[in-house]
């Protein structure tokens, strides 16, 4: 099957306008005749199932955990993107447009991005009009901040939770439905399975993770808005029970996966502390407003603080190497998430870390805290050369600022912030890749669609920091209730869709002996054990830095373990009850399978862009080597085993800006 | 309204209210027994007038039954149903760490204040109405034409027990002042740049009333000298 | 470190349950109290018994997905955080440590230290919200300019994560603080004024029918919430149902 991105003819700013103007619309009394499945309740997710519910549909929404509210989204911290130009610098819809395509390194859709700055003014006033408490300056006005990659301030947030509040306010939107009734919600259920009844999908298979039931539900169109899969590398920033497995079935059942070797890391996490870690947490980019970061420039000076016989404060500043403003003056710590991460890997792979495990940077608020201190003197007309007022008041500055994020730091590290530097390390943070989508947003099963993260968006290779957001609430509230009408009303005389088919009998058939399959099987080793090693696989050869041979291992090996899995894991307890283990153990075999896929993606990937970088492709000064034949997205139709994947490629043209080279210097 | 006090919000109201009214009460009560400290003469005329004047006696003193007698019921029937709201009890609660001892334990020392007024209005009040009512005299008087108030107020004090009862009755009152007055305040809603204040003036309400109702009765155990 | 585990066992909200007791071993004090359960229950699994199960997810304090009653406190006895951000360096080698789930009657346990707080979304579903639908053509941003003081009172009371450590912690097992936070939020912004006296009445009434205490203001929500919600957002609530119930 050729792929069809189905974007609409005319000039770029008004493809959006005129594809609405023609799209076929269901009318109200028909739509009340239409079941839609939404599958993830995140802001993508969540703010699609209310506004599909708000427009006449009756919806069914499934999440795994116990309430909408609890979905990963909340965990966003920075701020959203909008091109609304408050602060007058500038901005604009094509200068987002403009920055999210270069952020992406020249991999994502001109069209899909435009669109999506297009509406990002509207999620704003939306947001706003929802009651989302963003923050505002003393005017009563909506207050922003920058972000990495950008050169005006267009992100709007609410203290260090943009990403709950905004949930909350899907979720708010979600809560009026299901009190009318138009929201049916699903919670503690899992996706298993898609069923496609006569090429079209037609329902979904879940688990009732409380008394292990496996249900069939049927709708004319499904939607997945299921987020990303970071947690195939088991240490991520991602929520324990972020998993692919929605995604992965939708793939199995025909759904192409778009470039899954894409995945960010983000610059700034809080670094490894043992082997019993369960998880990475991320400290906001926004920190990276005011935190310089650097490392010893004498190797020795790095040696001694890795021994901890020196501090880090004791280091003078000509013996620091602030290497992002070193290397990029222009844009300095706020260069785009990938550069940064790969920026500290060269630092600490050379040998200059700075924690026991030499994986760490640090990223240091002295210089912001007497910049402050200095400003508030001044303007309370204190002595701005007292250096203990200028302390005190330069402190208060950075508490109010960042204050949550400082306090989340010194909890989980038992170190002050304030008086000694933070160190980060680079995580897996977000997957750019995903379910591949036409510009519809519906995949390749008609009446299947991907929205959020979990399909293969719009960001190209990397996603600028504030964009998630944006395109989760976009997808959800703006693109797919008009574009999923186009498909639906060919629906309105079909009537309720049946559960007793074939089709759904098979699909349930498949989903419970996969089920009996773990419940029976004799092994030794839990299901944690094989997703441990599969991280260490995925983050050793598939990580911030990739090379052929790496990846060839990474096939081979993700291969064996799969087969590994397969025999020897171990899942204790009963199919019909509260088991997470048999949870994680479904979720795991699709990782184990994903991961495949994946290592394969980046194996073809001859070059380097954004999220992935290949050590072959760079140039003399260490950068990503981009290269113009491989100006295309994968799309991977599924063929049984994943390294039988077969490659469709569809092409990208840009018409309305120009394929630079990517300078942040 | 009515529905405002079916609700939970409306029903800690009422306690609020009736909270307010009585600490009110307590404030006058203590007003006029300190009078008897400094002043029995003047203590014997406002005694008398509270005892015999219509509008106290078959307005207010209803309406003070009422309020005693719905803060109870009301203080009861909400611990029952706070109680059933939790079936099983943890093992192990570390109440003391995000919590003062009064404010879990308000049905403890509420429970100690009803038996100390039922002790009191057996006491005080019984003997009064019998005097007033049953036997009709309402003159205030003793045989000598002395008013009877400070009299027997002083004569009450003398045995050691009934002052050990009234100074235990108002520690309790105090462990319940501590936490119900300023509670009182955040129940109907009053949670503000006063609050600090309030705060203040709720202890000192709490220590000081009981505290001065102690010594009237110490007062007079001590001072009685026929 | 070396502890004992005294974990409250239940094999599903039928059955009765227990405290067990689990000895554990070699416990890193850099590791969160989740990752501590984590090693107990690998070793559970390798021992071939079933493993505890306690609802986790972001473990990075914000989903409010974690609970868990630790030696008589919700989340523990940290200040400000969650289970899954109290880390083990805040007890001492040799402890014993009790844990139990949320309690509450309308907080009924599913399975071990894993409760329904279901009545939660039930509760913002009676009034949780804004009535405004996805058009796109909403006003401006910046149309109704808001002071600053009250969008960030309305952010404190909005950062509430729904964890319900308020209900497991009262004395009464109320959900005030819950839902005054909410109450709150909307009632401190323009946009929230027009439905604030079917909110506030509606979500009162869905409290009160979920089987929630009665607050009896003994503060131990606000001491015990991993955000920090004020109390001054129980007052609000009172406040606006006062008002609703004048109107």
């Amino acid at each position: 099957m050729a792929l069809d991105s189905k974007i609409p003819e005319g000039p770029l700013a008004d493809k959006w306008t005129t594809h609405k103007n023609n799209i076929d619309l269901v009318n109200p009394a028909n739509k009340r005749l239409i079941d839609v499945i939404v599958v993830g309740t995140g802001l993508a997710g969540g703010s699609a199932a209310a506004t599909l519910a708000e427009l006449g549909y009756n919806v069914k929404a499934f999440c795994f955990q116990d309430s909408p509210r609890r979905a990963h989204s909340i965990a966003a911290q920075g701020g959203i993107n909008a091109a609304k130009n408050y602060q007058g610098d500038g901005d604009s819809t094509y200068r987002l447009f403009y920055d999210t395509v270069k952020g992406g390194d020249y991999r994502s859709r001109e069209a899909n991005v435009h669109r999506l700055a297009e509406v990002s003014t509207n999620i704003i006033d939306q947001c706003v009009a929802q009651g989302v408490p963003f923050a505002r300056d003393y005017g009563g006005l909506l207050d922003n901040r920058s972000f990495g990659g950008v050169l005006v301030s267009r992100t709007f947030y609410a203290k260090g939770q943009t990403g709950q509040q905004l949930l909350l306010g899907a979720y708010s939107a979600m809560n009026r439905q299901i009190g009318r009734g138009k929201i049916k919600m699903y919670n503690r259920h899992e996706m298993l399975d898609v069923v496609i009844v006569d090429g079209k999908a037609r329902g979904i298979i879940t688990r009732n993770l409380v008394t292990g039931e496996i249900e069939r539900h049927s709708a004319h169109a499904v939607v997945l808005g299921s987020g990303g899969y970071g947690n195939v590398f088991y240490l991520s920033t991602n929520a324990m029970g972020s998993n692919v497995t929605a995604a992965w079935k939708a793939h199995k059942r025909g759904a192409y996966f778009a470039n899954p070797c894409y995945t960010q890391i983000h610059p700034t996490c809080i670094p490894v502390s043992g082997d019993h870690q369960s998880k990475l947490t991320l400290m906001s980019e926004s920190l990276r407003n005011d935190g310089r970061i650097w490392v010893p420039k004498k190797l020795e000076d790095a040696k001694a603080i890795q021994n901890k016989t020196l501090k880090p404060t004791e280091i003078t500043e000509e013996n620091r190497d602030y290497f992002l403003e070193r290397r990029y003056p222009a844009f300095g710590n706020l260069v785009p998430r990938d550069v940064a991460s790969r920026a500290a890997k060269e630092r600490c792979d050379a040998g200059f870390g700075v924690n026991a495990t030499g994986e760490a940077v640090f990223l240091d608020f002295a210089a912001a805290i007497i910049r402050y201190g200095k400003e508030q003197a001044h303007i309370k007309g204190l002595d701005e050369n007292d250096t203990e007022i200028i302390d005190k008041l330069g402190k208060d500055i950075v508490k109010s600022k960042y204050g949550n994020l400082f306090q989340m730091y010194e909890k989980i590290v038992d170190e002050n912030p304030y008086e000694t530097p933070m160190m980060i390390y680079p995580a897996v943070h977000y997957t750019m890749g995903g379910i591949w989508v036409d510009y519809n947003l519906q995949t390749t099963v008609p009446g299947l669609f991907a929205i959020g993260e979990a399909n293969f968006s719009d960001h190209g290779a990397n996603r600028l920091g504030a964009s998630a957001l944006m395109q989760g609430l976009a997808d959800g509230y703006f693109v797919l209730p008009y574009t999923i009408g186009n498909y639906l009303s060919d629906d309105i005389r079909t009537g309720p869709i049946s559960t007793d088919s074939k089709e759904f009998e098979e699909a349930e058939a498949n989903v419970k002996k996969q089920v009996n399959h773990f419940i029976q099987n004799n092994g030794s080793k839990s299901v944690d054990y094989f997703h441990k090693k599969l991280g260490k696989i995925m983050w050793n050869k598939c990580g911030m830095a990739r090379n052929e041979k790496d990846l060839k291992d990474a096939i081979r090996e993700i291969s064996e373990l799969r087969n590994e899995f397969w025999k020897e894991v171990k899942v204790p307890g009963e199919s019909n009850e509260f088991n997470e283990e048999l949870a994680k153990a479904g979720r795991v075999a699709d990782f184990l399978e994903l991961g495949e896929l994946f290592a394969k993606d980046a194996l073809v990937r001859e070059e380097s862009a954004g999220g992935h970088f290949r050590e072959e492709y760079q140039t003399k000064e260490g950068e990503a080597q981009r290269r113009k034949e491989f100006q295309f997205v994968s799309a991977w139709e599924y063929n049984g085993e994943p390294k039988d994947a077969k490659l469709h490629k569809e092409n990208l043209t840009y018409k309305n800006i120009e394929v630079k080279e990517r300078s942040y210097k | 309204m009515s529905g405002f006090f079916k609700s939970s919000v409306g029903r800690k109201v009422a306690m609020a209210l009736s909270a307010f009214f009585l600490m009110f009460f307590i404030l006058q009560h203590f007003a006029i027994n300190i009078l008897s400290v400094f002043n029995p003469d003047l203590f014997n005329e406002v005694s008398h007038f509270m005892g015999t004047n219509p509008l106290v006696q078959f307005v207010l003193q209803p309406i003070l039954i009422f309020g005693v007698v719905f803060h109870f019921t009301m203080g009861f029937i909400l611990e029952l149903k706070n109680r059933s709201a939790r079936s099983i009890s943890y093992a192990v609660n570390n109440g003391n760490a995000n919590s003062s001892w009064m404010s879990r334990n308000m049905i403890y020392s509420g429970g100690f204040i009803l038996i100390f007024l039922v002790i009191h209005f057996i006491d005080f009040w019984i003997p009064e109405l019998n005097i007033k009512y049953v036997i009709g005299d309402t003159s205030g008087l003793l045989a000598d034409g002395n008013y009877r108030y400070f009299e027997e107020l002083q004569h009450k004090f003398v045995p050691i027990w009934r002052v050990i009862l009234y100074c235990i009755g108002f520690v309790f009152l105090a462990l319940h002042l501590l936490h119900g007055f300023n509670s009182a305040f955040q129940s109907i809603g009053a949670n503000n740049k006063y609050t600090k204040s309030i705060k203040g003036i709720g202890k000192a309400y709490a220590v000081l009333i009981p505290l001065g109702f102690i010594i009237i009765a110490c007062f007079h155990h001590l001072t009685y000298t026929h | 470190m070396n502890l004992t585990l005294q974990i409250w066992r239940q094999k599903n909200a039928k059955t009765k349950g227990k405290i067990v007791e689990y000895p554990i071993k070699d416990i890193s004090p850099d590791m969160s109290f989740l990752e501590m359960l984590d090693v107990l229950n690998s070793q559970l699994i390798t021992l071939g018994e079933e493993p505890v199960a306690f609802d986790h997810d972001c473990r990075e304090g914000i989903c409010g997905s974690c609970s868990l009653y630790i030696n008589g406190e919700a989340h523990g006895p940290d200040r400000r955080v969650t289970t899954c951000q109290l880390h083990m360096r805040k007890f001492k080698d040799g402890d014993t440590i009790f844990i139990e789930p949320f309690r509450a009657k309308a907080f009924p346990v599913i399975k071990d230290l894993i409760v329904d707080r279901s009545a939660f979304d039930r509760i913002q579903h009676a009034g949780g919200f804004i009535s405004v639908n996805t058009s796109g053509n909403t006003q401006d941003g910046n149309a109704i300019p808001i002071s600053k003081h009250d969008a960030d009172t309305a952010m404190d009371a909005a950062t509430c994560i729904g964890c319900g450590a308020c209900v497991a912690t009262c004395k009464n097992s109320s959900a005030m603080l819950f839902v005054g936070a909410k109450v709150s939020q909307y009632a401190l912004l323009p946009q929230g004024q027009v439905e604030a006296t079917n909110r506030v009445e509606n979500m009162v009434a869905q409290m009160d029918l979920e089987g929630f205490g009665n607050c009896t203001n003994t503060g131990a929500c606000e001491i015990e919430c991993p955000k920090g919600i004020s109390l001054e957002n129980i007052a609000r609530m009172n406040r606006e149902l006062m008002k609703a119930s004048l109107k």
